[in-house]
C-alpha cells in the first residue's frame, strides 16, 4: 500500500482500528507466543493450557510430523527423525555444525550449499523449513486464540545472531506465512517487558543464557527510549551444552560401552532433567535404560554439576566485560541485571553473575517467558496500536561488517555496537589498467583476516569503463535496518555510469525459493475464498485511490513534474476500471501498477513531512 | 590499508551537517545532556518504527533519516570524532592513513610507553600498566585544552597536529585495554 496520509509523526493514521500483532520467542529448546491484549502481554497456551511449546519437529515415513510435546515424547525412540536445538543450525554450514558439536549428534547432516541440511524419513530438511513448522504452529495457536488470522509478528533472535542467521530466521517466518514486523534482539526484547513493567531508568545488563545461545546486552533505559549501548555473546553455548558435559560425565561414571544415536539421545534427555533438578536440590538420580537391557544408575550432585559446568560459566564473562568496555560503562554503572533464559535458573550461573557484577540479578520475571512478552509489546506498537506512551527502541549490530581487499584482509565499512538503523559508504578503486569488473565479498566478524570472519555474500559489478588502474571510484555501501539484515549497492561513480550489481548471498533462501516452499506447503483449496478475496482487494483499491488523490491534491504540484503527474493520473485511471470489474487479478495488478508508480512521490512526501516537522528547529542546511 | 585496493574516506547519510541536523552549536563544546536530548528527540521524530504502517518507499526516507541522526550523535558524541569533523570540515585534511610526519620527541615518547606497555604485559604488571596510563592522561590533559582553543581560532594546522597526537594517544589507550582485557581471560 503506497501513499497514506502524512501525520503527525508519532501519530497513528487509524487509531481504532486494532490489529492484531503477536510476539514469537523462537527457542533453541522451546518456542512460545505472546500478545497484547487490553493493555497487557500475555502468552498464550495452547488448548491443553501448555504455553511452552518444545522446539522438536518429528518427521514420519508417510510424511506426517509432530511438534512440540508429541514429538519430544519420540526423541529417544528416533533420534534421526526428530530434530531438536535446529536453531544452532540457522545459516550454518556443515563445517560450522561439525566444529561445534564434534559427532555428538545422532542427525543425518547434509551439506548443501549456504546452510546444512538434514535427511530425514520425509526428505532432506533445512535448518529453516523445521523452524517454519514451529513458527506455523504457533500461528496457528495464536489465530485460534485470538479469532482470525494475525496481521504481523515481532519474532526474537539471539542479539549476537549475524546476518546469515538473522535471514534465515526471517525466511523461517515467511515460509510459516507470517508478515515479519521486526526480529528484535531476544535481551533487548526482555529489557522492554521488564523497562516497562517496572518504569526502569538508568544502565542495565541483560544476561541471556538460553538453550543453545548466550548473549549480553547493556541498554540505557530513559523515558520512553530503551537504548542498547552494546552487545555481545556466543550464538553456540547454552544450557544444551551443560547437557552433553553431563551425558559426557554419565558415560565415563557408568563405564558405558559405545552407545548408539538412540542411547546418547536417552542420555542428553536424561541430562537435561536431573540438571533441571539440580536447580532446587542436592542431589539427583542419573538413571537411563539402554537399548541393550542395561540399566545406567548414577546419582549427580550439584558440587560435581559445577565442576562440569564452571567453564561454560566463565565462558559467558568474557563477552560480559567485552560488552561493558564497548559500552564505556563501568560495572559500578549497572543498576540492575536482568536474567533471561531457563539456563539463569542454575544457582551456579545466578552465583557467577552475582559476583561479576557485585549484585543479586534481579529473578522478579520468567526468564522462560520475558521474551516472548516484550516482543508482543513491540508487535503492539509496530501494528499501529499506539497508546500514547509510546516508546523507541535503539538497537545495534552485534558484529563488525566489512569487505575483502587484497592480501585476504578485512577492511571494517561498519564497527559493531553501531546503532542501527545504519548507512555507511566507501570508495574503492581497481588495482589493474583496464580493469571492467570488480568482485566484492562482504563479511561479518571481528578478526582481521577473511578466512576467521563469516562470508556473507559475493557481488560483482560489472561495467567499470577500462581505466588505468587507480582512476575508477568504485562507492559501496552498506545499510543496515532495524532488522540487523544487510544490504549492499556498489556503484562506479567517476565516469558517471552506473553498473548492476549481482547478488548472490550465500546464506538464506531466495524469494523463489520461499514462494515455491509456500505452494507447496499450502493446500490448494483457495477458491472457495474467491469471493471474499476480491472484496478484498476492491476495498484496499478504493483505500489506494482515496490516498493518492488526497495527496495529489495536497502535493502534486509542489512535489511532480508535469510527466510525473500524468503517469501517475493514468494509472488512477486503469485502476479506477479495473476496480469495476471482477477480475480479481487484474485488480490487484492494477493497483500494484499504481502503487509503484507512486513510490517516488510518498518518498518526496515523507521526506517534506519530516522537514517540516524538524522546521521548527531552524535548520536551513539539512 | 592494501597498496592495490584503497579506501576513501566515509562519507555518511543524507549529507547533513551533524549539528545543524542535531540543532546544536557549532564548536567543541557540546553540552552532553543536551546532545542525548536532541538525538533522541530527533530519534523520535524520524524513526522507522513511528512509521511502521506507511509504505516500504516511505520507511525508506525515514530509515535514511535515521541512519543520518545515528551518525550525527556518533560523530559529535565523543571528542575526538568531533574535532576530526569540525577540521576536516574546515577543508584539513588530517592524513590519518599516511601521516608519518610526527615530530621525533613525540614519537620517542610513543615508542617509550608503547615498550613499557610490552614490557607490563609480559609480566603480567596492572599496576605498571596504571602508571603508564597515568602518565598518558597527564599528556592528554595538556593536549585537549590546546585543541579546543586552536578550533576555536579556526588555526587548523596547529588543531590538526593536536589531534594527530591525540589519536596516538587514544590508539594507546585501546592497546592498554586490550592487554588488560587478555591478562584477565
Amino acid at each position: 500500500m503506497a501513499l497514506l496520509q502524512i501525520s503527525e509523526p508519532g501519530q497513528s493514521t487509524a487509531p481504532h482500528q486494532h490489529r492484531r500483532a503477536v510476539g514469537i520467542d523462537l527457542g533453541t529448546t522451546h518456542s512460545l507466543v505472546a500478545t497484547v491484549r487490553n493493555s497487557i502481554a500475555t502468552v498464550l497456551p495452547d488448548e491443553h493450557g501448555r504455553v511452552l511449546l518444545p522446539s522438536i519437529v518429528r518427521y514420519g515415513q508417510d510424511g506426517v510430523f509432530a511438534v512440540g510435546v508429541e514429538a519430544a515424547a519420540r526423541q529417544a525412540e528416533d533420534p534421526r527423525n526428530t530434530l531438536a536445538s535446529v536453531k544452532r543450525f540457522m545459516g550454518r554450514g556443515l563445517a560450522d555444525v561439525a566444529k561445534t558439536h564434534q559427532g555428538d549428534l545422532p542427525y543425518d547432516f547434509v551439506d548443501s550449499p549456504g546452510m546444512v541440511q538434514i535427511r530425514t524419513a520425509a526428505g532432506v530438511k533445512s535448518p529453516v523449513e523445521v523452524s517454519a513448522e514451529i513458527l506455523r504452529v504457533l500461528r496457528q495457536r495464536a489465530e485460534a486464540s485470538l479469532g482470525g488470522e494475525i496481521t504481523g509478528a515481532v519474532i526474537t533472535v539471539p542479539a549476537y545472531f549475524d546476518d546469515a542467521q538473522r535471514q534465515a530466521t526471517k525466511d523461517a517466518a515467511q515460509l510459516a506465512g507470517l508478515e515479519v514486523l521486526r526480529l528484535l534482539n531476544e535481551p533487548t526484547a526482555a529489557a522492554i517487558a521488564y523497562g516497562l513493567d517496572n518504569a526502569a531508568e538508568g544502565v542495565y545488563a541483560v544476561y541471556d543464557l538460553g538453550g543453545g545461545t548466550f548473549d549480553i546486552s547493556i541498554l540505557r533505559l530513559t523515558k520512553g527510549v530503551f537504548e542498547v549501548l552494546a552487545t555481545g555473546g556466543d550464538s553456540a553455548l547454552g544450557g544444551d551444552d551443560f547437557d552433553r558435559r553431563i551425558a559426557c560425565w554419565a558415560i565415563e561414571a557408568g563405564q558405558l560401552p559405545p552407545l548408539g544415536a538412540r542411547d546418547l539421545r536417552a542420555l542428553q534427555v536424561e541430562a537435561r532433567e536431573v540438571k533441571e533438578a539440580l536447580s532446587s536440590r542436592e542431589a539427583a538420580r542419573f538413571h537411563v535404560k539402554l537399548q541393550s537391557g542395561d540399566p545406567v544408575d548414577l546419582t549427580l550432585d550439584t558440587a560435581t554439576l559445577e565442576s562440569l559446568g564452571a567453564n561454560l560459566v566463565t565462558k559467558t564473562l568474557k563477552p560480559c566485560r567485552q560488552a561493558l568496555r564497548d559500552a564505556g560503562v563501568d560495572i559500578a554503572d549497572i543498576k540492575g541485571v536482568v536474567l533471561v533464559g531457563g539456563s539463569t535458573r542454575m544457582p551456579m550461573v545466578r552465583a557467577a553473575v552475582a559476583e561479576f557484577f557485585g549484585q543479586a540479578p534481579l529473578t522478579n520475571l520468567d526468564p522462560d517467558q520475558v521474551v516472548a512478552l516484550g516482543a508482543a509489546r513491540q508487535a503492539h506498537l509496530l501494528a499501529g496500536n499506539r497508546s500514547g506512551d509510546d516508546w523507541l527502541l535503539l538497537d545495534v549490530i552485534p558484529l563488525s561488517l566489512g569487505i575483502e581487499t587484497m592480501g585476504g584482509l578485512v577492511e571494517k565499512i561498519i564497527p559493531r555496537n553501531a546503532t542501527l538503523p545504519i548507512a555507511r559508504a566507501q570508495e574503492f578503486t581497481t588495482f589493474k589498467d583496464g580493469q571492467t569488473a570488480m568482485r566484492i565479498h562482504v563479511l561479518q566478524g571481528e578478526r582481521e583476516r577473511v578466512d576467521d570472519c563469516r562470508s556473507l555474500a559475493h557481488f560483482e559489478l560489472r561495467g567499470i569503463p577500462p581505466m588505468t588502474a587507480g582512476a575508477a571510484r568504485i562507492k559501496v555501501e552498506f545499510e543496515v535496518d532495524a532488522d540487523g539484515l544487510l544490504a549492499v549497492t556498489a556503484r562506479e561513480q567517476s565516469t558517471g555510469v552506473t553498473a548492476q550489481v549481482a547478488v548472490k548471498p550465500s546464506y538464506g533462501l531466495s524469494d523463489d525459493d520461499i514462494a515455491r516452499m509456500l505452494r507447496d506447503s499450502f493446500d490448494h483449496a483457495r477458491d472457495d475464498l474467491d469471493a471474499r478475496a476480491l472484496a478484498e482487494v476492491q476495498v484496499d483499491a478504493d483505500r489506494l485511490l482515496d490516498a493518492v488523490r488526497a495527496a495529489l491534491a495536497a502535493d502534486g504540484e509542489a512535489l511532480l513534474s508535469d510527466t510525473e503527474r500524468e503517469a501517475i493520473e493514468a494509472r488512477i485511471v486503469a485502476l479506477a476500471e479495473a476496480r469495476v470489474g471482477t477480475d480479481r487479478s487484474a485488480v490487484r495488478q492494477a493497483s500494484d501498477a499504481l502503487s509503484t508508480a507512486t513510490d517516488d512521490f510518498a518518498a518526496r512526501r515523507m521526506d517534506a513531512g519530516i522537514r517540516s516537522a524538524l522546521a521548527g528547529r531552524s535548520i536551513e542546511s539539512i | 590499508m592494501s597498496d592495490a585496493v584503497t579506501a576513501a574516506v566515509a562519507t555518511t547519510g543524507p549529507g547533513a551537517d551533524p549539528f545543524a541536523l542535531l540543532g546544536l552549536p557549532r564548536g567543541m563544546d557540546v553540552d552532553p545532556h543536551a546532545l542525548d536530548d536532541a538525538y533522541r528527540q530527533l530519534q523520535a521524530q524520524v524513526h522507522p518504527d513511528r512509521f511502521a504502517d506507511k509504505s516500504e518507499a516511505e520507511r525508506r526516507v525515514a530509515m535514511q533519516w535515521a541512519a543520518a541522526a545515528n551518525e550525527a550523535y556518533r560523530t559529535l558524541k565523543k571528542p575526538l570524532p568531533r574535532a576530526k569533523h569540525l577540521i576536516e570540515s574546515a577543508g584539513v585534511g588530517l592524513g590519518e592513513q599516511d601521516n608519518t610526519a610526527m615530530p621525533a620527541d613525540f614519537l620517542m615518547q610513543q615508542m617509550e610507553w608503547r615498550e613499557q606497555v610490552a614490557e607490563a604485559r609480559a609480566h603480567r604488571d596492572d599496576k605498571g600498566l596504571r602508571h603508564i596510563e597515568h602518565d598518558i592522561r597527564g599528556a592528554e590533559g595538556r593536549l585537549w585544552p590546546l585543541l579546543s582553543e586552536r578550533i576555536a581560532a579556526a588555526d587548523w594546522p596547529a588543531a590538526a597536529d593536536a589531534w594527530r597526537r591525540l589519536r596516538f594517544l587514544e590508539k594507546l589507550h585501546d592497546d592498554i585495554e586490550d592487554v588488560r582485557a587478555a591478562l584477565i581471560d
